[in-house]
């Protein structure tokens, strides 16, 4: 197998795993894992050198993008499932807490955030997959770290409430 | 103890939490912190929140891939050698498609011709069973598909009305193209059967239209004015020739000219 097979290969778990965070949902998130491959693998002959793994986040990135944007043609209500929500106190809330923190991101952010802390891109690297400068890609990060502690802080704060 | 610099910015706790901060720096942003509790709480929060992120999905990485996202399932062993293929000639070559169409169009036309309708078989096999997102923009998009093609692919393209004969048109995409972008158009019948048009640059004397079956379909091929077409769908031949006659007599109708105006 080329060597550029093989680097999409291994890439396939990471690109699960961003895809997942990204869109918090299974099959979407396949979907677009999917779609990247299939896109990756016809252009191998435009793909010349460079971080074979940035180049997936990009087309990814992208891909989710332009789904939101015929989402957003089209309006479709997606609501995280409230049906268990009740014992706050289960190991599990914490993960829900991080998944609504999340989902109230804006796409830009939540991309920039999951490929520095979960991918393990670094600032240079972001800044390539989304196309905008460094600068940019620090402010969309701290967008994103404010808005996640207001919600977690707003959190614990209706829960004291409740109590 | 080692003098604070008076402005640690946000960017640099960032940079900190991230280890993306020069070695040199660390030592002033830990006295920092030391200094301003506030500061390092927002550190410990955004690590904190960078740990749940982990937590919560870290071990999607660990799962087994599914069976249709495995390079098996994406490249059919024969779109394997066509790649294969293609890389020799591109190396040979040294560069391309400009290189490609240098050669003289006229000698390579069965080679573009086959690649071309593989091509296009490969974008209607991935495509055609797509429920949720067959297409990139939607028919009811019409003008916007086509004024977007058309800049791309440098041509004018023209998209075929088959409602005529009972098609609707389910939208578009953009394809890489073996050597050129491409365009893609799906079409729908009421009973849910599905035609696929792709359209893509080739410099190559105008041709009539051939069919050819493969894989359980049929597609006719065709090179009109600096475009070649591929029209795929049932193996009925005889059903498959109505629509590539349909498109073709929309598309042959006014006389194509090299796009420009949309630049």
């Amino acid at each position: 197998m080329s060597g550029f097979r093989k680097g999409i290969e291994e890439t396939i778990p990471a690109l699960r795993r961003y895809a997942r965070a990204l869109t918090h949902d299974r099959e979407t998130a396949d979907d677009l894992v999917q779609d990247t491959l299939v896109r990756a693998l016809r252009s191998e002959h435009l793909f010349h050198g460079g971080e074979l793994r940035s180049w997936l986040y990009t087309i990814l990135t992208n891909l989710n993008r332009n789904r939101l944007r015929s989402l957003a043609r089209r309006p479709t209500l997606t609501l995280l499932k409230e049906d268990d929500a009740a014992d706050a106190s289960s190991p599990e809330s914490g993960a829900r807490d991080i998944e609504r923190a999340l989902a109230g991101l804006t796409e830009e952010q939540r991309s920039v955030l999951l490929l520095i802390v979960l991918e393990g891109l670094s600032y240079r690297e972001v800044a390539d997959v989304h196309g905008v400068p460094i600068g940019t890609v620090m402010s969309r990060l701290a967008r994103a770290r404010a808005h996640i502690k207001a919600h977690l802080d707003g959190t614990r704060v209706a829960l004291r409430r409740v109590k | 103890m080692i003098e604070p610099r008076a402005h640690v910015t946000e960017d640099e706790l960032h940079a900190y939490v991230d280890g993306e901060l020069a070695a040199d720096r660390q030592p002033a942003i830990e006295a920092w912190l030391d200094a301003h509790p506030d500061d390092a709480a927002q550190v410990a929060a955004w690590r904190a929140h960078a740990a749940a992120v982990r937590a919560r999905y870290g071990a999607v990485a660990d799962e087994s891939v599914p069976d249709r996202l495995t390079l098996k399932k994406l490249m059919p062993q024969r779109w394997l050698r066509v790649a294969a293929a293609a890389a020799v000639v591109f190396a040979f070559i040294g560069g391309g498609a400009g290189g490609w169409f240098a050669r003289g169009a006229s000698e390579t036309m069965p080679t573009a011709r086959a690649r071309v309708t593989q091509d296009a078989l490969e974008a209607h096999t991935i495509y055609v069973v797509e429920v949720r997102h067959p297409v990139e923009v939607a028919g009811s998009d019409r003008d916007h598909l086509v004024s977007w093609l058309s800049k791309r692919l440098g041509h004018t393209v023209r998209l075929p009305d088959l409602s005529g004969i009972g098609l609707k048109l389910v939208g578009g995409r953009l394809l890489p193209g073996p050597d050129t972008p491409a365009a893609f158009f799906m079409y729908e019948g009421a009973s849910g059967e599905r035609f696929t048009l792709y359209v893509a640059p080739l410099k190559a004397a105008q041709t009539s239209l051939r069919y050819a079956a493969r894989d359980k379909l049929g597609s006719f091929f065709w090179v009109d004015q600096g475009l070649s077409y591929v029209v795929i769908g049932t193996p009925d031949r005889g059903r498959l020739q109505d629509v590539a006659e349909a498109i073709y007599a929309q598309i042959d109708g006014e006389p194509l000219r090299k796009h420009a105006a949309l630049d």
